[in-house]
């Protein structure tokens, strides 16, 4: 199972909920799963078919260089934290 | 003296030694090439025409005087820029991405801060650029400056924008704003942390802008020929990043731009933005010439970069036998004039030297009319350490407990999870703790002189997050037996050092036998910036890579040559030989003498976005004294201890560690960006904006700590961000320990401890 | 406004000839006129010491010297230290100190560091930075470059 943590900012369209438990192979799986179950989320994570620009996720510690199609394991968590480029703002 | 220490894990052959860089002699003897010492057959010169209004509307541009002195050949405007002709219907969600950059480069409607590009004029010398430049009549509607975040914060507060919105992740307020977002981390609950805390401190504090203070100005300088191919020459971290900031803001395609980076004077962040590279374009492209500009050292201070001032609130509480149960943060760091402050790298850097159960961050991105902030090394994470190892300072001081011995039972290790999610790897805080405790700095009582003055202690720790991001390296084995290696990262430091030292152990072969050289855009793979702790781990790992592809060529090579199957011939440190036959044998010069006789030269490529970048943790250590007269504090001995990862170049390194804990004092004892009423700056020059020199300074001790980087062949980690975290807390802690006063606002000025002195005697 | 002048002097030990504006620096001059970049501007008042040579013998920011005042008199800058047998032994030791990261101040540390040295090899770290104090550096805080002047001071006894 992979578990999502949802970024505080976010628990108001999860009614608080801050983990979530799916199956998914990649990230575009696990945001279909998430908006399956809170409706609108997808919107907040998602534009023009790509991660918002201001946002990066980070997989098992590690960030997403593919987006939507970066791969998730079995156990991977998974979440949701601001884009910042060091030595760069 | 102690002077610099290496905790070596492992030895390599080449790397952690400490050859003389390949571009070295071009550098001491006075020809490597800069961005300002290019020049061009038919060069004109260019000259911005700059607000001296902090805020205010734009009424009328009149350049027509300009245009007719003798000697001018162009003079733009924002009318020249394409999003003066291009719609929000055309432009839909990039309008005001496209909006904020254009006016950046030359004001449209409002200028936002004092130096905001107004116009600018290209003619055949600078001189005369400048004087036409003053013919430009500009017509202003002053508009009231807003300068610090808790003036734009305020209710009914001026606004830069009245389109402008906060946006949270996800959510964006229907009310236009000075605050462009606002973020909030949080785990546990501190409220509950707090109560099961036997101490509690909360403390505000401020920070100033700061300028990275680069001593070569910004520079630009572009031919943008009949044909459509527009070539820029620049100093700049990344020629990647200048080519796709031209293409956007001039929408002129990406194939037509060529960038070439020049060597750069100086950078720290602020040489990422694209500043004079446009208006040469335009000037270019509207004279027919090539046109060079170059800001003179007023104009870098006050219409380039700064970092962020900041106000913040900082809350933590511990047990009485030192463990913390809550910690909690309000973060505000000004964005200068258009969004984009590092605020939420701040919230994430805060709290990362520790373990705590309980968090709560709230981070806000506020603009004001200052020049619009660029990145210096590792954005916003000193401002959060002031903040938040002052108040460890603090409880550690009501707990009685040693501020070495706090940290190491609070500190994070691999396996701590930060606020905003993601779980530490292998880091060397821990590593660092220890060194510092057992330093001879730290074991060395306070040698407190019958001078009169006070002396005192002070320790901080501080962190960076390091990154990957894209890099690429080109190979190819010279008929000589060398290796050319072309990469995209810009010099900045003795990049060209590491990455020949790097492709050496990778090869097995000497270290004198690599020539790595900078390509421009057209030329190498997509390169992203020199900055970032990124450049020695990244486009180190496409140089690892690339050699692995020529050594297997190598192999295959051989095997052709002597009619072997593959599996039996082996490369073994830089030698090429059959597995069972030992007469059969080349060294890599032998092989490499061949190659064009026997089916044309070696290569090998390689472009990577690498995961597995390491975090790096520093602890410093200083000594102040201040005198109790003039309130000047002076540093009697200061301890850079960090862990690096494995140090490719120890000297260069070290020169990282303490060129950033040089910054981070000038931070903490005086530079400040000065506004008088009117949001002008009043010290934009070397003189009044005071960076240390030579005589403010000891030398630095460092400790370099390696722990190893699993994600990197050699454990290269990063390292150049983090050293410019901890010195600003640690000065402030150790005038504490020095005077008995908590100084809650930087830069610690005479006139400041004076003032603490004065009312804590009760004057 | 005059006309550009004629100026004829002496620079890295080499008779020079060329016409300036007198408004312009010698910075300008040896930068805009003469082609020699290896001094640098940093800031053009005076205040960073990137443009140091020797005028005359005594170590000078050129942006504060008019090109037209060189007129019969003697400049060296950092063309001019290394010689056909090789570096300085300035220039060699700050090579082999790691004594320069971006460069960029590198040019004006070690004309200065040559105008001290050439009277007082012998100068300790006090004398080095307090000669020194007037070169400004935004890279290295200094310690490496001190201990490369210790070294060149070594060399040149």
């Amino acid at each position: 199972m992979v578990t999502v943590f949802i970024p505080t900012m976010l628990q108001p369209v999860t009614g608080g909920v801050k983990q979530f438990d799916c199956e998914a192979a990649n990230l575009r799986q696990v945001i279909e799963r998430l908006d399956q179950l809170f409706p609108g989320i997808k919107d907040k994570l998602v534009e023009d078919g790509r991660i918002k620009p201001n946002l990066a996720v980070a997989i098992d510690g590690e960030v997403a260089r593919m987006g939507l199609l970066e791969k998730v394991g079995e156990n991977s968590e998974v979440h949701f934290v601001p884009a910042i480029g060091g030595g760069a703002s | 003296m102690v002077a610099n220490i290496v905790l070596s894990e492992v030895e390599y052959t080449h790397i952690g030694k400490r050859p003389v860089r390949p571009d070295g002699v071009d550098k001491v003897i006075g020809r490597a090439q800069y961005g300002p010492d290019i020049t061009l057959k038919g060069l004109l010169h260019g000259k911005v025409l700059r607000s001296p209004y902090a805020h205010a509307r734009i009424k009328s541009i009149d350049t027509s005087q300009a245009e007719a002195y003798p000697g001018v050949r162009a003079v733009i405007t924002a009318q020249d820029l394409p999003f003066a002709s291009l719609s929000k219907e055309e432009l839909g969600a990039g309008y005001q991405a496209l909006k904020f950059a254009s006016d950046h480069v030359l004001a449209g409607g409002k200028v936002l801060f004092k130096g905001h590009p107004v116009a600018a004029v290209a003619a055949a010398n600078p001189h005369v650029a400048e004087e036409a430049a003053k013919l430009i009549k500009v017509e202003y509607e002053e508009l009231p400056p807003v300068m610090s975040v808790v003036e734009a914060m305020a209710d009914g507060a001026t606004l830069l924008h009245d389109d402008l919105y906060t946006s949270s992740l996800g959510e964006t307020s229907q009310t236009a704003s000075n605050v462009a977002a606002h973020a909030r981390y949080e785990k546990g609950d501190v409220a509950q942390g707090f109560d099961e805390a036997a101490v509690v401190v909360e403390r505000e504090f401020q920070t100033a802008s700061v300028h990275q203070g680069y001593i070569e100005p910004h520079n630009g300088t572009a031919f943008w020929s009949a044909d459509g191919q527009l070539d820029v020459w620049c100093s700049t971290q990344g020629a990647f990043t200048v080519r796709s900031s031209l293409a956007n803001v001039l929408r002129h395609p990406v194939s037509k731009i060529k960038v070439t980076p020049m060597e750069m004077g100086g950078g720290f962040g602020g040489k990422i933005s694209i500043y004079l590279e446009p208006l040469a374009a335009l000037l270019s492209k509207k004279s027919g010439q090539p046109v060079k500009l170059v800001m003179n050292r007023v104009e870098v201070f006050e219409a380039s970069g700064p970092a962020s001032g900041s106000w913040m609130k900082v809350k933590m509480g511990a047990t009485t036998d030192g463990k913390l149960t809550a910690c909690q943060a309000e973060l505000a760091l000004d964005a200068g004039a258009y969004p984009g402050s590092p605020a939420m790298s701040a919230a994430m850097c805060a709290f990362a030297c520790y373990d705590y159960p309980n968090g709560l961050l709230d981070a806000y991105d506020v603009v004001v009319n200052k020049p619009k902030t660029q990145a210096y090394r590792a954005p916003g994470s000193p401002q959060a350490a002031y903040a938040v190892e002052s108040v460890v300072d603090e409880l550690c001081e009501k707990l009685g407990i040693d501020p070495v011995e706090f940290r190491l039972r609070n500190a994070s290790k691999e396996g701590t999870r930060r606020i905003e999610g993601p779980v530490y790897r292998r880091i060397g805080l821990v590593e660092c703790l220890e060194a510092a405790r057992s330093h001879d700095h730290y074991q060395t009582a306070v040698d407190f002189q019958p001078n009169g003055k006070l002396r005192g202690r002070g320790v901080a720790s501080g962190f960076w997050f390091n990154r990957g991001f894209v890099s690429s390296c080109n190979l190819t084995v010279n008929p000589d037996g060398t290796v050319s290696v072309v990469m995209g990262s810009v010099d900045l430091c003795g990049t060209r050092a590491s990455i020949a030292q790097q492709t050496a152990e990778a090869l097995g072969i000497a270290y004198e036998d690599i020539k790595p050289s900078i390509a421009d855009t057209d030329s190498i793979g997509y390169t992203f910036i020199t900055g970032g702790s990124r450049t020695t781990f990244a486009t180190g790992l496409a140089t690892i890579n690339a050699s692995q592809d020529i050594k297997q060529r190598m192999v295959e090579r051989a095997a052709a040559i002597w009619e072997a199957p593959v599996e039996d011939v082996e490369y073994v440190d830089g030698v090429i030989q059959h597995k069972s036959d030992s007469e059969l044998r080349m060294t890599f010069k032998e092989l490499a003498g061949r190659t064009l006789t026997t089916g044309g030269s070696i290569t090998a490529q390689c472009n990577i976005d690498p995961p597995g970048e390491g975090n790096s943790f520093a602890v410093h250590v200083v000594d102040v004294e201040v005198d109790q007269d003039t309130g000047k504090v002076d540093i009697l001995r200061y301890t850079a201890i960090q862990d690096c990862g494995k140090a490719v170049h120890p000297s260069y390194v070290e020169g990282q560690m303490q060129g950033g804990a040089a910054q981070g004092i000038g931070w903490a004892l005086n530079e400040e960006y000065f506004f008088n009423g009117q949001g002008q700056m009043t010290n934009s020059s070397f003189l009044d904006y005071r960076m240390p020199i030579s005589l403010d300074l000891p030398m630095i001790d460092t400790v370099i700590v390696e722990v190893a980087n699993p994600g990197h062949p050699y454990g290269v980690r990063g390292v150049g961000e983090t050293p410019i975290v901890p010195p600003l807390a640690a000065i402030a802690n150790a005038v504490y320990q020095a005077t008995g006063v908590r100084m809650q606002s930087l830069p610690i000025t005479p006139g400041k401890v004076l003032d603490a002195l004065w009312s804590q005697n009760g004057s | 406004m005059p006309g550009p002048t004629h100026v004829q002097a002496t620079i890295n030990g080499e008779d020079v000839n060329f016409l300036c504006e007198p408004r312009q620096s010698l910075l300008e001059v040896l930068r805009d006129v003469l082609g020699m970049t290896g001094t640098k501007e940093g800031c053009n008042d005076g205040n960073c010491g990137a443009c140091t040579v020797i005028f005359d013998g005594r170590i000078v920011d050129s942006c504060l010297v008019l090109g037209v005042e060189i007129q019969g008199r003697e400049v060296t800058t950092i063309e001019g230290l290394a010689t056909a047998d090789g570096l300085h032994p300035i220039q060699q030791a700050f090579l082999e100190n790691a004594a320069l990261q971006c460069g960029i101040c590198t040019p004006g540390f070690i004309v200065a560091s040559k105008g001290l040295l050439d009277g007082e090899p012998g100068a300790d770290e006090g004398r080095i930075r307090h000669w020194l104090a007037g070169n400004l550096c935004r890279c290295t805080g200094y310690d490496k470059i001190v201990r490369a002047v210790l070294d060149a001071g070594e060399k040149m006894k």
